[in-house]
């Protein structure tokens, strides 16, 4: 009986970068005499290590037990907790990030930063506690830490005795029901003790047999009890076992033997690697390494993720599944015997069930929301790590963490936060003399926000810094090329300019940011998980970057518009209004190009028909429905025949079996099973600026042909 | 090895017993249709349904060959008039146009796409020593779609590649 213990790893890596994560967060709020946080720690990196014996992840148990071992004596008090022991444990929790991430993906990973944290580890470790040297020399082998450690406490305090036990059962005992744990933990009552679990007599895979015992145990005993007192915690097993208890003098050469023979089982198990008896090892408490195949974590990578859910959410889902199947027996119950007497009944139960659908939607959409908590976690150590670069100091202030934002766009919204983040403290926050100069605290602050604001979540990254000198960003657009001399601009194109392409006002490039290469692909990716970005800013008083972003991208609501036979969905979102056209309003200019005013505003007019190719009822803009919508700043009338319903709508890929096709965001199916696609709103300007463009293009050539 | 011989070792007991099987074969098993007075095949393993036609969902600017895309069970599927693509035949839509639904590994994802057949045949056995090379006289069908030609009696079904089929070129810029 052997367990495929590779089915656990995703398990395991995923509980890994939670504990990563916590050890992160928790070494950067540490201070002294904080035994609650250093538990939780020290917790996080022993199921880290323990998790990784388990798998036999061996290089990543040998480095976590120097942390665990330097957060021990954090734990027990026997070191301080300095800032340069943070940095290292810091830098160490890095290290483990890259270990477990280079077991995720199957790739290699940096030795060298390796090699060279762990050194640094041990002289930590030897640094301030010599006696514990040995440790440090065997340092891979985790069984030995507390044997070691007692070893080599020389010191005997008065009225204590070593006892060396050496416990060497039959394989049957377990079958009489004793448990060698239960014999251990007892044996543990009586003082302080070091035990070595033997593995030599493990037999192969073939031959093992899950009910028998196959390890026997040496057992270091530093207490004050006599022999018979030791001898009795054995008594139910004396006939099953053979027992040697010895008063143990020569405490340092046993101690190495020790040493050298859990080398041996170690390398052993490591060769016997495919044996079972893992679970048995563990169960004695001991922490030996002992595993699985290395083979069997090579499977596939993993790509499936997952979301823990809060109970509640399952419960509520859980109810209202339990609603609908009333709802839908009341509705079969009903259809049985039908007639026009109970229509009004029918229709009570259809929108029942109409209610039921709404809520289940909701509820199973609230499963997929996580708190932004899980994207603002990494800020506090960037911030850490970013003032000490750039010796600034700077204060994080992070609120509405709480506020929950769907999965796929969390996943997305990372990088560029972090982008902005950056930027705060690199070009935002100003060297401290300066800050002093202008009269503003010594230390810059960051803040960062999230809310909800209508149907979208909006993250504010705010700084106290310097603001953005507008004069600045002209002059470098007008040296750049990027706008006319004479042109006025108004604050927010202005700003705007900071996501062109290599624009930067950074004088010195830094490695933090100030290339310039960022800001555009920011505002990209942040478009393209249909959001938007609103920077606001005075100079010498800081900025504010608002980042707008929709809950989510599975639903949507949509305008359901019709232009010929096909049905097209308008996101409710970019929609400003909807009107018929009046034929007074009606301008053309500039050769044929179509406004529509709509109050002070020029609006182009995009009839869908030209730009999908599609025959259409209605093609003349005179009386005809203009769907106004917005994108990027820019206002077009959508030309359509009908306005349809407006209804949620579950965004489809068309990418998974087709390709990206232009103007067309996605699909989705309707309520009678067929397919509508989902308008695009800036890719549709970009087309439509495009057919103009190649018009224009095709008129000049045909205006020099006649010159 | 002689296939009888080896499929007696198999342990296999009961009513599955391979005992006088004629079903094992070295070969492949193709699905073959018909596109006008063509024949012609794909990998069975690729096929996942076969349908009648519906009429899809138009897709924007897409090449005259994409008829649209369809709703198959929640999952959004184009479909392919192969008549068009590989100009054979009429394009005629009736009750008895076929689409076979084809899905194949790109990478790491599987597509799923639909094809639009005049019809239906056969399953076809071919051995890997009975598919030859497809002569490049060529008609209008490129060389990267075909994986071969088999001669069944006095016919010739040609093997299509189904992930060179599902390639779509990319979309042309609107004009």
């Amino acid at each position: 009986m052997s367990i495929d213990l590779s089915q656990f790893i995703p398990t395991f890596l995923e509980e890994s970068f939670e504990g990563i994560e916590l050890m992160e967060a928790s070494l950067l709020t540490l201070e002294q005499g904080d035994a609650e946080t250093i538990n939780a720690i020290f917790r996080a990196a022993h199921s880290v290590k323990g998790g990784a014996g388990t798998f036999g992840f061996n290089h990543v148990t040998e480095f976590t037990h120097l942390v665990e071992t330097l957060l021990d004596e954090m734990r027990d008090g026997r070191r301080d907790i300095s800032q340069k022991d943070i940095e290292i444990l810091l830098n160490a929790v890095d290290c483990m990030r890259i270990l477990i991430e280079a077991i995720r993906d199957e790739s290699t990973y940096d030795e060298s930063k390796i090699a060279a944290t762990s050194k640094l580890l041990a002289a930590t470790l030897n640094d301030r506690s010599p006696s514990d040297e040995r440790i440090d020399e065997d340092i891979h082998e985790s069984s030995i830490e507390n044997l070691s450690e007692e070893a080599a406490t020389t010191d005997l305090e008065p009225g204590l005795q070593r006892w060396s036990i050496s416990f060497i059962p039959e394989h049957h005992l377990v079958q009489t029901g004793n448990d060698p744990l239960l014999l251990l933990n007892a044996l543990r009552e009586l003082g302080e003790m070091s035990v070595l679990a033997n593995c030599n007599s493990i037999p192969s895979l073939t031959e093992f047999d899950g009910t028998e015992l196959y390890i026997s145990w040496n057992i270091i005993l530093l207490t004050a009890v006599g022999k018979e007192d030791i001898a009795e915690v054995f008594e139910w097993v004396e006939d099953d076992c053979q027992l040697i208890i010895s008063k143990d003098e020569q405490i340092d050469k046993q101690s190495l033997e020790i040493t050298e023979m859990t080398n041996n089982v170690l390398s052993e198990s490591v060769k016997e690697a495919e044996s079972p008896a893992s679970k048995i090892v563990e169960n004695t408490g001991a922490e030996n390494p002992k595993v699985a195949s290395h083979a069997q974590a090579h499977k596939p990578k993993v790509e499936s993720s997952s979301i823990r859910v809060g109970v509640d959410k399952v419960d509520s889902l859980i109810n209202l599944v339990g609603e609908l199947v009333i709802t839908q027996s009341m509705l079969s119950e009903l259809g049985n015997d039908f007639d026009t007497s109970k229509v009004e009944r029918l229709n009570a139960g259809l929108e029942q069930l109409l209610q039921n659908t709404k809520e289940l939607q909701e509820s199973v959409m609230r499963i997929r929301m996580l708190p932004i908590s899980f994207a603002f976690n990494r800020f506090p150590r960037l911030i850490h790590d970013l003032s000490k670069k750039m010796d600034k100091e700077i204060e994080l202030l992070i609120s509405g963490e709480q506020t929950e934002l769907d999965k796929s766009v969390m996943e997305q919204i990372g990088d560029p936060l972090v982008h902005l983040v950056r930027n705060a403290v690199d070009h935002g926050i100003e060297a401290t003399d300066v800050r002093v100069a202008n009269g503003k605290p010594e230390k810059g602050t960051v803040s960062l926000d999230a809310y909800h604001q209508g149907g979208s979540i909006v993250i504010e990254i705010k700084d106290d810094g310097g603001g953005i000198d507008r004069e600045a960003v002209l002059a470098k657009a007008k040296e750049r090329g990027l706008i006319d001399e004479s042109s006025s601009l108004n604050d927010a194109q202005v700003y705007d300019l900071l996501f062109e392409p290599g624009f930067s006002t950074a004088k010195e490039v830094s490695d933090i940011s100030g290339r310039g290469v960022g800001m555009d692909v920011v505002k990209r990716n942040i478009q393209s998980l249909g959001g938007r970005i609103q920077i606001e800013s005075e100079l010498g008083l800081g900025s504010t970057f608002k980042v707008f972003l929709p809950l989510t991208l599975a639903i949507l609501d949509g305008q359901l518009i019709k232009v010929g036979r096909e049905v097209y969905i308008i996101p409710l979102i970019t929609i400003v209004e909807s009107l018929q056209t009046q034929e007074s309003l009606i301008n053309r200019t500039s050769g044929g190009m179509v406004l529509y005013r709509l109050r002070e505003d020029n609006v182009p007019v995009i009839p869908i028909y030209k730009l999908f190719n599609i025959p259409a009822e209605n093609k003349e803009i005179k009386n005809s429905l203009l769907v106004v919508v917005e994108a990027d700043g820019q206002k077009v009338g959508l030309m359509v025949d009908d306005l349809l319903a407006q209804q949620q709508v579950v965004v489809k890929s068309l990418n998974d079996n087709y390709q990206q096709v232009e103007g067309i965001s996605g699909a989705t199916i309707l309520g009678d099973g067929s397919v509508a696609m989902i308008l695009d709103v800036p890719s549709m300007i970009t087309m439509a600026l495009k057919v103009a463009k190649t018009q224009q293009e095709t008129h000049i050539m045909t205006e020099e042909a006649m010159h | 090895m002689d296939i009888q011989t080896l499929a007696n070792e198999i342990p296999v007991q009961g009513e599955y017993a391979l005992e006088g099987i004629d079903f094992i074969s070295t070969g492949e098993q193709y699905l073959t249709f018909s596109l006008g007075q063509e024949q012609y095949a794909v990998n069975i393993l690729s096929v996942e349904e076969i349908r009648s036609w519906e009429q899809p969902t138009h897709i924007p600017n897409a090449p005259k060959f994409v008829k649209g895309v369809i709703n198959m069970r929640g999952i959004i599927v184009p479909i392919i008039d192969l008549r068009l693509k590989f100009g054979i035949g009429d394009a005629k839509y009736s009750k008895t146009t076929v689409v076979v639904v084809l899905t194949a590994q790109h990478m790491t994802k599987s597509r799923t796409m639909g094809f639009v057949v005049d019809a239906v045949s056969d399953v076809l056995n071919a051995e890997q020593d009975d598919i030859k090379a497809a002569p490049a006289f060529g008609g209008n069908l490129a060389q990267h779609y075909i994986e071969g030609i088999v001669n069944v009696d006095e016919n010739v079904v040609t093997l299509l590649n189904v992930n060179a089929l599902q390639v779509i070129a990319k979309q042309k810029a609107n004009s």
